[in-house]
């Protein structure tokens, strides 16, 4: 198990005449954290997409531990252990916070009719395992959803949904974490408190890898142990966060050459 | 049940305090009191009565306090509610015994019911909006025609076959349906039912638009046609089909309701309601589709075949998407989700236009309305689909 956790090599994807990701190479590490950072429109969010699967990559490599998963499912790729959420709120509303949690456990659970309709008590058991790992999950961003676990997810603030969403993807014990602007939409004070959370539990989640895109540069210096900028599908720098500050491409990309 | 053991709230409604079974019950027993009455009734005065007694009975549900009290209280205790509601059905059975019409009546909505609790698992957990359920209905009734006609199969096993033969039939459509969404998925079903129906009436082994004679039910060498005493007392041909078919939808709503209180039913509504998150967790659209499509199909036409053969025949007729649309209405007039919703539903859209004469020429016509009047008012039909509460699996563990 040497190298890199996720390899792509000169990552493509077209849709038509626009290039949407332009031959993207990049190795993420275990235990490491991605500042994903560009204007809008460059490719960061479908970067997340052709990782997962949802669109299929026109041209390249991608490799998770030495796994090639080159145009697989998305089923395929969530089951190999890339989680993600998403920079709108997919969540039920309708639906309990628990069942919403649920999902991102349910392709390691008994999904066998059988069990589902038969063997209750069977099924019973792993319910209360997935109940208690969520809550624990919950409890660890904020006792309040711990607590209301069997009330729609609706009922809950912007801050708290998008905790529920990451409490989602991380019940499956995901080896990659892409976080797809997990501040959108959020005040100041929320999104510092969301990055505390994230902190937190990367700290006892030491191999798991995170992704993290970002427009608030006050995150991406906190949490990321290397930034990596997009600009046009390209990949136009990678480095520190002092390096990204001071770099000329970076400050032409965000605010035009100047003369 | 372990629903019987949590008798903690699951929500912030205040509850009953002294003697909730009781109040669960009573409310229960007096609904399906009010149905007997309703399914007996020969004055269409007493009908309406009732008819105004119900829309008060659930307008009020939810907007008094009591009212709220015993709904959560049918909640917490639905394992008990259920049992009484099963109770109370078999005691109407009793009390009609010989009551031919009150019968057939009971029968019919227990039969319909089961198979609307399917069109809902299709429909409000899989979100496939299948418009040929009374073509699915009809195939049933086709297959216990034909196997009471030509073959020495057991009639008992019948319902058996015919939920075997419809499941298989629904597989025709799987591949239309797994490439089309929403209005097309619903165009294609559609489609089928009008096929299907051509088909029959033009051929001729089947019967044509005469349709078939079906083979009465039997079961240990009781033939259902020609039971007419129990005992010393005359009973109603239709008194064995109204246990039948109580009986029938019974296991299917517990089969439904243990795949609603499952990973399944987690999987499906996600797989309905945001097929990209259910696509990146690692659940197949496909197969959960296939599971809900299939398995609803197949107790849709169980239910056929249970109705075919208690009214001894079937015609090509039954198969048009005027009663399609009318299997969808009690679904949607129901609470789209809700099971028991399907029942009440179904009471009102079969019982009340055979007893208010008035009404029968223009039933459609006030069926559409009724169905608009509830998507403008209560979008979530009479009886709206409860959140899914697992804790109640669980022991009520609710910190």
């Amino acid at each position: 198990m040497s190298g890199a956790l996720l390899q792509c090599g000169n990552l493509t994807k077209r849709f038509g005449g626009l290039v949407a990701l332009d031959g993207f190479d990049i190795e993420i590490n275990r235990g490491e954290t991605i500042g994903l950072v560009g204007p809008n429109g460059s490719g960061k969010t479908t970067f997340f997409n052709v990782v997962t699967g949802l669109y299929s990559p026109t041209a390249g490599s991608l490799r998770l531990d030495d796994r090639d998963l080159f145009g697989s499912a998305p089923q395929v790729i969530g089951r190999a252990g890339v989680a993600r959420t998403f920079q709108r709120s997919r969540l039920m509303l309708d639906q309990s916070v628990f069942d919403n949690i649920a999902v991102g456990a349910l392709c390691r659970r008994d999904l066998g009719l059988m069990t589902n309709l038969f063997r209750r008590r069977r099924w019973t058991g792993e319910l209360r395992e997935t109940v208690d790992r969520a809550r624990a999950l919950a409890r660890r961003f904020n006792a309040a959803i711990a607590d209301r676990l069997f009330q729609p997810a609706g009922a809950f603030p912007m801050i708290d949904r998008r905790r529920i969403e990451i409490c989602r993807a991380l019940i499956g014990t995901p080896r990659l974490l892409l976080l797809d602007e997990p501040s959108a939409g959020m005040t100041h004070d929320e999104t510092r408190e969301l990055m505390d959370d994230l902190l937190a539990f990367r700290s006892e989640m030491p191999d798991l890898a995170v992704v993290l895109v970002e427009h608030e540069m006050d995150v991406i210096r906190r949490v990321s142990d290397r930034c990596v900028v997009l600009n046009f599908g390209r990949k136009i720098f990678e480095g520190s966060f002092d390096g990204l500050i001071a770099d000329p491409e970076v400050q032409a990309a965000y605010l035009g050459r100047g003369q | 049940m372990s629903s019987l053991s949590s008798p903690l709230p699951s929500l912030s409604v205040p509850r009953i305090h002294r003697y909730p079974r009781v109040v669960v019950g009573a409310v229960v027993t007096l609904l399906f009191a009010g149905g007997g009455v309703m399914m007996h009734a020969e004055s269409q005065l007493v009908v309406m009565i009732l008819l105004a007694g119900f829309v008060l009975v659930f307008g009020l549900a939810d907007r008094t306090q009591i009212g709220r009290e015993i709904a959560a209280g049918c909640s917490d205790y639905r394992g008990f509610a259920n049992s009484v509601a099963l109770i109370s059905a078999l005691a109407l059975i009793v009390l009609f015994h010989a009551d031919h019409y009150a019968l057939l009546m009971l029968a019919t909505v227990a039969i319909f019911s089961t198979a609307c609790i399917a069109l809902n698992l299709q429909l409000a957990f899989a979100g496939i909006a299948n418009f040929a359920g009374a073509a699915f209905f009809v195939i049933g009734s086709y297959t216990a025609a034909v196997l009471t006609a030509y073959t020495t199969v057991p009639h008992a096993l019948a319902p058996v076959v015919g939920a075997l033969v419809t499941g298989a039939m629904g597989v025709v459509l799987l591949f239309p349906v797994l490439r089309t969404r929403g209005h097309y998925a619903a165009l294609v079903t559609i489609a089928f039912g009008v096929l299907l129906r051509t088909l029959l009436e033009v051929n001729d082994t089947l019967g044509g638009p005469q349709g078939m004679k079906i083979g009465s039910f039997s079961v240990l060498g009781l033939d259902f046609a020609r039971l007419n005493h129990i005992g010393p007392w005359n009973v109603s041909f239709y008194l064995p089909y109204a246990v039948l078919g109580i009986v029938m939808f019974a296991l299917v709503f517990v089969l439904i309701r243990r795949l609603e209180n499952s990973w399944v039913g987690i999987a499906l509504d996600v797989v309905r309601s945001d097929e990209t998150a259910a696509a990146v967790f690692g659940l197949s659209i496909r197969l959960w589709k296939i599971v809900a499509f299939v398995l609803g199909n197949a107790i849709i036409g169980m239910a056929g075949a249970v109705y075919g053969m208690m009214n001894g025949f079937v015609t090509p007729n039954g198969a048009g998407l005027g009663d399609s649309l009318l299997m969808l209405s009690i679904v949607v007039l129901g609470g789209i989700g809700n099971l028991w919703g399907s029942v009440v539903a179904a009471m009102i859209i079969l019982v009340l236009p055979e007893k208010l004469q008035a009404i029968q020429e223009y039933r459609l016509l006030l069926f559409s309305l009724l169905v608009l009047v509830v998507l403008l008012f209560r979008p979530g039909g009479i009886l709206p689909r409860p959140v899914r509460d697992l804790s109640r699996f669980i022991g009520g563990a609710r910190t």
